[in-house]
């Protein structure tokens, strides 16, 4: 069962140093906030997971939190490079960052045999690709019907998946709604879950293709309105593009992000450090 | 003589002229998503835009900044999460076209967009990455690339292979296994390359107005396999122009 928590209590028992963490959220319902915590809190040693790093990775990889990271596609979406990820891998700054890399019908399985508690999935993929040869959780299977040769998949079982959703119940039941990406594989593969929510309403009433996470499938809900920004909450915010664009000039350049850090996480309102 | 349009949008009309026809298209981010939305507004009003953030007929009023803005949801047909988009609706075998981007293309039109070689003993170039187009080059019926047409885009020799075209020639993708028939067609600001029906070697099958067989020669990594007799693309029509910078100014106003 779900416990509603502050986003500080959460984060400090949920996650620790030298967990694998997916954050997830495909452009929309981005855990931004609960991000920045771990950065405020300083949980390192991690294991990053997620299909499409963005910027939320970006900023932690340049706060030197994560020693790995295991995604298919790190760019900022329309606008170009993610800078302090690509600093990381070719320069080591600030640190190292080792990669399992794949492509994005690749990690979406991973997640699928990690929530159907099988070792890997099976899929037509990576065929002729390059990328086998720089990972070792892709491999070949054989049909046992047909013959035929398919690519196998590791699974995937984060420590702690964190996302965001629109809303929970009072009692820690969770619904989401618009593009849910790999939300619902991520939270069920995950030993453990946190939910940033939009707003707690006495009962979540239906609406046409949302998702609902039962309370039990949840360890922690903490309520934080805005906090998918620079992303987005579809019914009660819009992405905030202009960001994605001037995150290009501030994480360009080392001195740039570490004020940005600094000013916007690290000293940000209710920061509450350790 | 000064002309009424750019090199860009001789590549983005004449990507969107691509898609004249197909029913389905899986839409890569950037320049793929323009062409596409200009499609729309052009050859193909009925075409279906499929995005792999989960939106299945998305019809956007501006152009996406990201593969997941809302609007794209807003305006779907249907919203299918991540995993099913990529077994059922691409592995499935439904969606006509695939179109991508690329950092770097051979003559095969093999896609690399995960690193670049700086030579020995220098760290490579990190790109992206592969996100969909190994298995949208793979499942879709057939593929489009878009991309400029640079030295460093057309390359003789990928420094890795993300995403794979006609492999090393003919029957390559057969024996690979890829049901798709793979690239058609690489549209860039000079022209349109297509893979020879006998040998798969990307050949220069039209030059856009104005451009030159050695312009292409010379922003080639390869020496390129030029047809017979090279056409030349009709130019941008006015409703073509008008409607690419109406769906583009949106989003430049909001910079």
């Amino acid at each position: 069962m779900a416990d509603i928590r502050s986003l500080h209590d959460a984060v400090a028992d949920l996650i620790h140093d030298g967990d694998t963490v997916a954050m997830e959220g495909f452009t929309h319902l981005i855990p931004f906030a609960a991000a920045h915590e771990l950065i405020r809190q300083g949980t390192t040693d991690l294991t990053l997971v997620r299909m499409t790093p963005d910027v939320v990775y970006d900023q932690l990889i340049g706060a030197g939190l994560a020693a790995r990271l295991v995604f298919s596609w790190g760019g900022n979406p329309g606008v170009g490079s993610l800078h302090r990820f690509r600093d990381a891998v070719e320069n080591g700054w600030p640190r190292p960052l080792e990669l399992d890399e794949h492509s994005h019908a690749g990690m979406a399985n991973r997640y699928v045999a990690g929530a159907s508690g099988l070792p890997f999935a099976v899929l037509r993929g990576y065929l002729g690709s390059d990328i086998p040869r720089r990972t070792d959780t892709v491999a070949t299977v054989v049909c046992p019907f047909t013959g035929a040769e398919l690519a196998a998949v590791a699974a995937l079982n984060p420590d702690v998946t964190v996302i965001h959703a629109q809303r929970a119940d009072p009692a820690g039941n969770v619904q989401l709604w618009g593009l849910t990406g790999v939300q619902k594989e991520a939270v069920l593969a995950a030993r453990r879950v946190l939910v940033t929510v939009e707003e707690v309403v006495p009962a979540l009433d239906p609406r046409p293709g949302a998702l609902t996470l039962p309370t039990w499938t949840v360890d922690a809900v903490a309520v934080v309105p805005g906090g998918a920004h620079p992303s987005y909450a579809a019914g009660y915010s819009t992405r905030d593009n202009a960001f994605y664009r001037a995150w290009d000039a501030i994480s360009r350049d080392r001195e740039a992000f570490t004020a940005w850090l600094d000013s916007q996480v690290r000293r940000r309102e209710g920061a509450t450090p350790r | 003589m000064s002309q009424d349009w750019t090199p860009d949008e001789l590549m983005e009309v004449n990507a969107a002229r691509a898609l004249a026809g197909a029913r389905t298209c899986f839409v890569g981010i950037g320049l793929p998503s323009t062409a596409a939305n200009l499609a729309r507004r052009t050859v193909n009003p009925g075409l279906t835009l499929i995005y792999e953030s989960g939106a299945i007929g998305a019809r956007p009023a501006a152009l996406p900044l990201s593969i997941g803005d809302g609007e794209l949801a807003d305006t779907a047909d249907a919203v299918v999460p991540v995993p099913e988009m990529f077994n059922y609706w691409l592995q499935g075998g439904r969606i006509d076209v695939g179109f991508l981007g690329a950092a770097q293309v051979d003559r095969f039109a093999n896609v690399n967009t995960t690193a670049v070689s700086r030579g020995q003993g220098r760290p490579e170039i990190r790109l992206p990455g592969a996100g969909g187009a190994p298995e949208i080059a793979a499942g879709c019926g057939r593929v489009l690339l878009v991309l400029r047409h640079s030295r460093r885009g057309f390359v003789p020799r990928l420094d890795f292979v993300t995403t794979v075209g006609h492999g090393t020639g003919p029957g390559d993708r057969a024996a690979l296994g890829l049901p798709g028939r793979g690239p058609v067609a690489v549209i860039t600001d000079l022209g349109v390359l297509t893979p020879d029906p006998g040998t798969a070697e990307l050949t220069l099958a039209a030059l856009h107005p104005g451009v030159t067989v050695d312009d292409v020669r010379a922003a080639t990594g390869w020496d390129v396999r030029i047809a017979r007799h090279p056409s030349f693309t009709e130019p941008p029509t006015g409703a073509e122009l008008a409607a690419l910078r109406a769906l583009k100014s949106p989003r430049e106003e909001a910079t």
